[in-house]
């Protein structure tokens, strides 16, 4: 796992293993709880726990219902936490870390968006780059197939203007991506 | 000046007008973009939520990839920019990162030395490179009497700003004054779109489309400028089923900044894409006396296809 820890005694706690996992992770010791990751979230109301309480839940080692709430999934990557915190504490990095831990976990309930970013990646790592029709297709039929009648005048609508492909556009060296990312799985292991 | 250029998978199709338009005012301004060769996506922002190492490693390709001549690359996607940004600063604040990245590309026979590349946003290269004088030394139609928006969204000013405030950004807005609009400054300018949510979570993104189509339309917005094709997207594709789910009757254009460049220089609409646009902007450019050209009648299709299908490379005729 890429983590840049200043210890190198492999971690104890579920606390110590989300800042294991995270890119300048110990920074989150020096969370004061002043909620302004919270305050500025944008998707904060429809969390089950806001940032704040997670971080304290965290550091309280309440690995399972972390793990199992909305809280990060909801994360939109706007980083305006990560630009305010006081801490510098890395907030988005670690939205990312709680999802890798609950699909490892297998933890997650209630949501398709591990499976939006799994078919995603799916994808790429398919083709080299993202293909967006049968991207949303492969995951709309998936788990909404009859909810989403709509989408089919969304299509039309970005098909009439030539804003979807039809077929993929694969990278020609895929070979080389590929021994790229096996490489670094093997490297990072589960995670 | 010359520039590596990273695309990203949005402007080859769903976002082709910003491509276009980004070219067609690069050779208006004398600027040059060379494409990265055989460049891979960037992962947006689902691969961090997968898999850390491979996430970092596959935008680290990309940066390998720029020929060694080259020391910035331009990328007109925010969040391909903050990808590739983070991931340059990333492998050289974490040096354990940085390595174990680098050992990933070297089963592909490539390395990237952090720090080499100074990624930067088209509108960062536009604004200050170029400079906002120069801009307007070359609008031949200025865009007067348009009231336009400008938004930023998120991924351009977070994290780190860099080359602008990172909660209160202004470059946009003076760009587009030295396209002679009228600029509106609205509070929500630098709000988030709702990202990848209307895939996943559609109604918390459509709350947050909402407020931004509000106060666009509460400071009498004619048509709103952005610079991502993932804001683009949602403001433009899901403002119908934001007005069904509300009840709302927004009707806000939303164009590419480079799109109204372009237009201000003089250029047609059809050499930038307009008429692409899910919300015309017929009505809003009329006020300045452009035509739009009408989307084109029929799609694209293989032949004997009755519906549009997905197909895989193997299944291809």
């Amino acid at each position: 796992m890429a983590s840049e820890t200043a210890h190198s005694s492999p971690p104890q706690t579920f606390f110590e293993e989300v800042m294991a996992n995270t890119p300048g992770g110990e920074a989150l010791r020096l969370c004061l709880q002043c909620g302004t990751c919270g305050g500025s979230c944008p998707s904060g109301e429809d969390m089950d726990y806001s940032p704040r309480r997670i971080f304290a839940m965290v550091e309280a080692n309440m690995k399972d219902k972390v793990l199992r709430s909305n809280t990060a999934w909801y994360c939109v990557s706007c980083y305006y936490c990560m630009e305010r915190c006081p801490q510098e504490i890395p907030v988005t990095d670690f939205m990312y870390t709680l999802k890798r831990m609950a699909v490892a976990e297998g933890l997650y309930q209630g949501s398709d968006a591990p499976d939006w970013s799994k078919t995603f990646i799916g994808m790429v790592e398919q083709f080299g780059r993202s293909f967006e029709l049968g991207l949303a297709t492969r995951y709309h039929l998936t788990h909404h197939p009859l909810g989403k009648i709509g989408l089919g005048s969304f299509a039309l609508d970005m098909l009439r203007r030539d804003r979807l492909a039809l077929t993929p556009n694969s990278i020609k060296n895929m070979s080389q991506l590929r021994a790229i990312l096996t490489k670094a799985k093997e490297l990072g292991g589960a995670q | 000046m010359k520039y590596a250029y990273y695309p990203g998978c949005s402007l080859e199709r769903s976002a082709a007008s910003y491509h276009t338009s980004t070219m067609a005012v690069a050779g208006e301004l004398g600027l040059a973009f060379q494409e990265i060769p055989d460049w891979n996506c960037c992962g947006a922002t689902e691969y961090f939520s997968l898999n850390l190492l491979p996430a970092y490693s596959l935008v680290a390709r990309n940066l390998a990839l720029v020929p060694d001549d080259l020391s910035e690359l331009a990328a007109p996607c925010s969040a391909c920019y903050v990808n590739l940004k983070k991931t340059d600063k990333y492998m050289h604040k974490y040096p354990k990162l940085g390595a174990q990245v680098n050992e990933a590309l070297a089963a592909g026979g490539l390395q990237y030395k952090a720090g080499r590349l100074k990624v930067r946003h088209l509108l960062d290269i536009m604004v200050n490179d170029v400079g906002y004088q120069t801009i307007a030394e070359h609008v031949s139609k200025p865009l007067s009497g348009l009231r336009v928006a400008p938004y930023y969204g998120c991924l351009i000013v977070r994290p780190d700003g860099g080359f602008d405030n990172p909660e209160q950004p202004t470059s946009l807005d003076r760009l587009l004054r030295a396209l002679g609009a009228e600029v509106i400054d609205y509070p929500l300018k630098a709000q988030c779109c709702g990202g990848h949510m209307t895939q996943i979570t559609a109604n918390v993104a459509y709350e947050l489309i909402r407020r931004l189509l509000q106060n666009a339309a509460d400071y009498k917005a004619d048509l709103i400028a952005c610079l991502c094709p993932m804001c683009q997207l949602n403001l433009d594709a899901y403002q119908g089923k934001v007005n069904s789910h509300f009840g709302t009757d927004y009707n806000l254009p939303v164009l590419y900044f480079t799109q109204l460049m372009a237009l201000a220089f003089g250029l047609s609409g059809d050499a930038v894409g307009l008429g692409s646009e899910i919300v015309s902007s017929a009505a809003a450019l009329a006020k300045i006396g452009l035509e739009v050209p009408k989307p084109e009648a029929k799609p694209k299709r293989p032949d004997k296809q009755a519906l549009p299908m997905p197909t895989m490379p193997d299944q291809e005729a």
